[in-house]
């Protein structure tokens, strides 16, 4: 056996020179791995979602997809290894007085009730042998419609900035939004709005975040800076704080209903992960918010065109055994 | 028709077992009888080896525990490649490797080969629905590209080589992927293109240690092994944080 990593697509990803690697057989994937690609993987993942408050889910999962893991076991491991990122990104950003307890709580009422919704879609569309398609194409759309709006803002902003004197965004725009009942304050984010939007926003992520085996850190941190209008400094830490407990529950789902979650694999991707988002942490509170913004935007315009490419490409085999991959 | 050739091959092959009781002209055995998946389990090689009259072909099959198994078809759906198509086989064996003396062709009749299942070509592909012919074909083929591919299906039957006259070795190669079970090894000794005697041995693939462990746990007790690697993740989330709390 000469080919160290066998992508998806047949091809080889990594051919076996005289590379030091020492195998670890995950026993819930039943597949052999390096272990120094899932330690690096986990410490850049979990690097990258302490700079940006997002679990970091969205690129760990076709990631592992990529060097091997059964889609199936990449998205209920992945869940799982959020739950222990967010946990020391929360602890990072609670230190800092940067976490809306309030507010998280309120999105992670609506989470749970969607983390159930989604483990169940996933489970039938599993059965359906659609579940690869289903992950693919919820990537492909949120990442590239939500990278694209960020990217734009973004930008404006910066530019903004480096020509002082152009007028500002107003500080408030009334919306439809405004008018829902359940009117709530949020202290901590100096808000005053109706609880239904962080309950609906909350629904939403944990729908994905079973489906697509992510925090949905990345849908959240822009819904709470442009729609509910919190201060960017107070997002991170209350994005990760729900995430904890939406992963959580879509880790004890998933392991239940489909007995797809090694946790020997998350294990390894958290010990490089939790020092990761350390860092992280660190290095994203020396930038801007919207030069932050605008690196997240870039980051997830590459990961959806990368998706993108793989879906409308033609496979090297036309032909796909899913049991044979777990799923 | 088919019946009584079915009957008549299964009648052949008590016999051929009853003549090697016999005449002891075919011992064969492996050099492990299981192989044990562990933390470090990148493949395992399994050596069988025997001893014949010398006068004969030998040809070896492993057959790995029987399951269903889905093919699915990608087709183009709006410039999109999806599963659109699929064809569900029952029974078929979850790993098959050959070895035999000789080329296939050459030692066998291709009779003999379709009634003994040897050979890729030569596995039964029942349906779980009635499926049009070309259709079964088509799918069947693909079936065993793609684990051929995987390298749980032998691509080409290994070589049994001969050690003098009577003994002989072949080496089949298990890679990290293979399912868990028993596993079939059935030796056939072949003489004028039949089978005329044969042996079974059975090879168990498990899994042991922390990974049994972890697997059985996670099958049997999923609530707790969910709750339990939520927990641990906590924890170690918690821990990896404490060096930089005074930060």
């Amino acid at each position: 056996m000469s080919c160290r990593f066998v992508a998806r697509s047949g091809g080889c990803l990594i051919q076996d020179a005289n590379l030091y690697v020492m195998d670890v057989y995950l026993p819930v994937a039943e597949v052999s791995l390096d272990i120094f690609v899932l330690l690096g993987l986990g410490a850049a993942v979990g690097f990258l979602s302490g700079v940006f408050g997002v679990g970091g889910g969205f690129l760990l999962t076709p990631l592992l997809i990529l060097i091997g893991v059964p889609p199936a076991v990449a998205v209920a491991s992945s869940a799982n290894q959020l739950v222990g990122a967010s946990v020391s990104g929360v602890l990072a950003h609670w230190r800092r007085g940067n976490v809306d307890f309030k507010m998280g709580f309120t999105l992670l009422m609506g989470g749970l009730a969607g983390s159930v919704l989604g483990v169940w879609l996933f489970t039938f569309f599993a059965e359906l042998g659609q579940v690869e398609l289903v992950i693919s194409l919820c990537y492909v759309i949120l990442l590239g419609a939500l990278g694209f709006l960020m990217g734009i803002e973004s930008a404006r902003a910066i530019l903004r900035r480096r020509r002082p004197g152009t007028a500002r965004r107003r500080l408030h725009r009334h919306t439809w939004m405004h008018g829902l009942p359940l009117k709530t304050r949020f202290r901590k984010s100096q808000l005053y709005i109706s609880a239904l939007l962080p309950i609906g926003l909350g629904f939403l992520v944990g729908v994905l975040s079973a489906v697509m085996g992510i925090g949905g850190g990345f849908i959240m941190v822009p819904a709470m800076i442009y729609t509910l209008g919190m201060p960017t400094a107070m997002v991170p830490g209350t994005s990760l704080l729900q995430i904890i407990f939406v992963a959580a529950n879509v880790t004890i789902l998933q392991a239940f209903h489909n007995h797809t979650v090694d946790a020997v694999l998350a294990m390894l991707l958290l010990v490089g992960g939790v020092i990761g988002a350390q860092f992280g942490t660190r290095f994203g509170t020396r930038l801007r918010g919207e030069q932050l913004r605008f690196l997240l935007a870039l980051l997830v315009l590459l990961v959806a065109a990368k998706l993108a490419r793989d879906l409308t490409l033609r496979p090297s085999d036309l032909f796909v055994i899913p049991a044979d991959n777990r799923l | 028709m088919s019946r009584v050739w079915r009957l008549g091959g299964a009648l052949l092959a008590l016999a051929g077992l009853f003549a090697t009781a016999r005449a002891d002209i075919l011992v064969a055995d492996l050099s492990s009888h299981s192989i044990a998946i562990t933390t470090g389990f990148t493949g395992a090689s399994v050596v069988l080896f025997g001893a014949t009259d010398g006068l004969a072909d030998v040809v070896a099959v492993v057959r790995g525990p029987e399951r269903g198994v889905t093919v699915w078809k990608k087709g183009k759906v709006a410039g999109i490649w999806a599963n659109t198509d699929s064809v569900t086989f029952v029974g078929m064996p979850s790993f098959y490797a050959v070895a035999a003396t000789r080329p296939l062709a050459d030692a066998l009749s291709p009779g003999t080969a379709a009634l003994y299942k040897i050979g890729t070509d030569n596995l039964k592909f029942e349906t779980k629905t009635p499926t049009d012919p070309e259709r079964v074909k088509l799918f069947a083929q693909a079936l065993i590209d793609v684990r051929k591919r995987a390298g749980v299906f032998s691509p080409s039957p290994e070589k049994i080589s001969f050690l003098g006259d009577r003994l002989f070795r072949t080496t089949f190669y298990f890679p990290a992927g293979i399912p868990t079970g028993t596993y079939m090894v059935e030796v056939f000794l072949v003489r004028d293109q039949d089978v005329i005697g044969g042996q079974t041995t059975p090879l168990v693939v498990s899994k042991v240690g922390v990974d049994a462990a972890v697997f059985n746990f996670a099958r049997n007790n999923a609530l707790a092994y969910g709750a339990i690697a939520v927990v641990m993740a906590v924890m170690a989330g918690w821990i990896a944080s404490l060096p930089f709390r005074n930060t």
